[in-house]
């Protein structure tokens, strides 16, 4: 990345979230997965979107938790919640029946048609490193009106060819998705540390349509493993705003302090 | 349906080979049994479970199985399930097979398994490579639409343990707050077995509630604070700053192997698991 004459006063991470976050509207219906997802979607409902539906694989819809959950099924997410349904009832009459508006994933690798992959770095029979695994994302990624992406811009990361393809993007592009009977749009937007990549018309190739003040486009390319494309008007994302920093900042303060907070069983 | 010790339950139910599910997701994980069987030194287990995280990373990294079947397997928001990772990429302490499926796939078979249907299905698995390391992911066209489904084959544990909150006198077992696949998993199994927070006179359990009633469970144990460190609604939160904890304690065999022996093998039961837990100031 370059390093500007002074470093911005937040961190690539909140730039990421913060970017997000906007991304999501009021009363969008959100299936969230655990982490940068978890936070962005947190802060649009404490900002510009109070009556965004949260969801969480655990079965917690509508949950407006105060501070984030460390696991996908902490008890704050159930306290908090609309409802709170049984774990088969979520991926059946939740997700796969089409009432998503965003699934909000990450990963470990991404490539060119946006295609993820959480399970295995190296050959899945004798993995370099065994990943945790596609859990709910699989589904997530074919039944959500649309996907989020966020994950750190990297050659390890951005590849030109997945070691596993846990969740299924645009395939091999050119409609190869919708030709899969995949009901949802696919990945619609990729958030990264350089700005956002979008799939082109037609291709479905990610481009890099939007990116921050303080990165080159230059750069974004050289954080990709393969030729990135990068659209003719770039847009320039806004920096994060006191109040977005302020409100993410308490959020994670709050998060902090009740994760770290003893427990004493009564026994 | 008896209430016995949970090493009763275990030492008359749980056998060397069994294919065994300890399910609850995040919340309600039955760690206490988990442990008893890590004590009793039960081998070569299919441990079947949708996101194995710390408690498989215990029974695994002890040496209790040789075979996974799973969804998500790692350290909740922390990372790494350390002794998974080392069983499915080294082999140690044992060589691990496994059977991975996605959340979507492990819910429908399960599903089945409680239906005693041969197969679940699902609109799933589309455009990823789970199905050509599964053989079990396979499919089906719909008889009334033409269109291709995608199936998985129904679970059915030798032996289910699942973690609630109460259970009466007579066995019957209520579950509130996130269920996970708590329910399935459990009517899925040919045994099953229980571990509870309380025993009372009276379930007072609201209408719609889950309850599973004595003649469906095989063994209740009275565990209080047997679910830590994940938790039991209305009882004791989740121990995150444990879970943070265990990627220290689990990430160099050795530290791991001291650990397991000093807190789980040369301890009588959970109550000495927490004693000593106490006693070396790192207890809940």
């Amino acid at each position: 990345m370059t390093t500007p004459a002074t470093a911005p006063p937040w961190t690539a991470d909140e730039m990421m979230t913060v970017t997000a976050a906007r991304m999501l509207w009021n009363g969008c219906v959100c299936f969230v997965g655990i982490g940068l997802p978890s936070a962005a979607a947190n802060l649009a409902r404490l900002l510009h979107a109070p009556d965004i539906v949260l969801i969480y694989e655990s079965g917690t819809i509508g949950t407006r938790p105060d501070v984030l959950p460390l696991s996908i099924g902490d008890g704050e997410l159930a306290e908090t919640a609309g409802t709170v349904v049984p774990l088969p009832e979520i991926f059946a009459y939740w997700l796969q029946s089409g009432r998503i508006d965003v699934g909000f994933l990450g990963a470990a690798q991404v490539d060119r048609f946006a295609n993820l992959n959480s399970t295995v770095i190296g050959p899945y029979d004798r993995p370099k490193v065994r990943l945790p695994g596609a859990g709910g994302a699989p589904e997530i990624a074919a039944h959500a009106r649309q996907v989020f992406v966020v994950l750190k811009q990297s050659a390890r990361s951005f590849v030109p060819k997945l070691d596993f393809v846990s969740s299924g993007g645009f395939l091999t592009g050119g409609g190869a998705r919708r030709r899969s009977g995949a009901p949802g749009s696919g990945p619609q937007a990729i958030i990264t540390d350089y700005g956002v990549l979008k799939p082109q018309p037609d291709s479905e190739e990610l481009a890099l349509v939007a990116r921050y003040e303080t990165v080159a486009a230059a750069d974004a390319v050289k954080a990709t493993g393969w030729p990135l494309a990068v659209a003719e008007e770039l847009e320039i994302i806004a920096p994060p705003t006191a109040a977005e920093l302020e409100v993410l900042r308490a959020l994670h303060a709050r998060t902090h302090t009740a994760h770290s907070r003893p427990v004493k069983l009564p026994v | 349906m008896p209430i016995v010790t949970l090493a009763e339950a275990v030492a008359s139910h749980v056998r060397d080979g069994d294919s065994l599910a300890l399910e609850g997701f995040t919340h309600l994980i039955p760690f206490a049994a988990g442990q008893e069987i890590i004590r009793q030194r039960r081998r070569d287990l299919h441990l079947i479970r949708m996101t194995p995280d710390l408690v498989y990373d215990q029974m695994i990294g002890a040496g209790c199985a040789n075979r996974l079947t799973f969804s998500w397997g790692g350290n909740p928001g922390v990372g790494s399930a350390h002794r998974i990772r080392e069983a499915i990429e080294s082999g140690w302490p044992q060589p691990l097979a496994i059977s991975e499926h996605s959340h979507a796939g492990m819910a429908a078979a399960y599903t089945a398994g409680a239906a005693r249907l041969p197969f679940g299905m699902l609109r799933g698995y589309l455009g990823t490579d789970l199905a050509d390391v599964n053989p079990a992911v396979r499919g089906v066209i719909c008889p009334y639409t033409g269109e291709r489904l995608a199936t998985v084959p129904a679970l059915n544990p030798d032996v289910t343990i699942l973690h609630a909150q109460k259970a009466d006198r007579a066995g019957n077992v209520l579950i509130s707050g996130i269920l996970g696949a708590q329910k399935e998993a459990g009517l899925a199994a040919r045994k099953l077995l229980v571990t509870v927070e309380e025993v009372v006179d009276h379930l007072d359990a609201p209408m719609n509630a889950v309850v599973l009633p004595h003649w469906v469970v095989t063994a209740v144990a009275c565990v209080p604070g047997g679910a830590w460190p994940s938790y039991a609604r209305g009882y004791y939160p989740r121990d995150n700053a444990f879970y943070i904890a265990w990627d220290e304690i689990s990430r160099d065999r050795g530290r791991f192997t001291d650990w397991i022996a000093r807190y789980v093998l040369e301890t009588p039961d959970f109550n000495g698991f927490l004693a000593r837990l106490r006693a070396d100031g790192v207890g809940p």
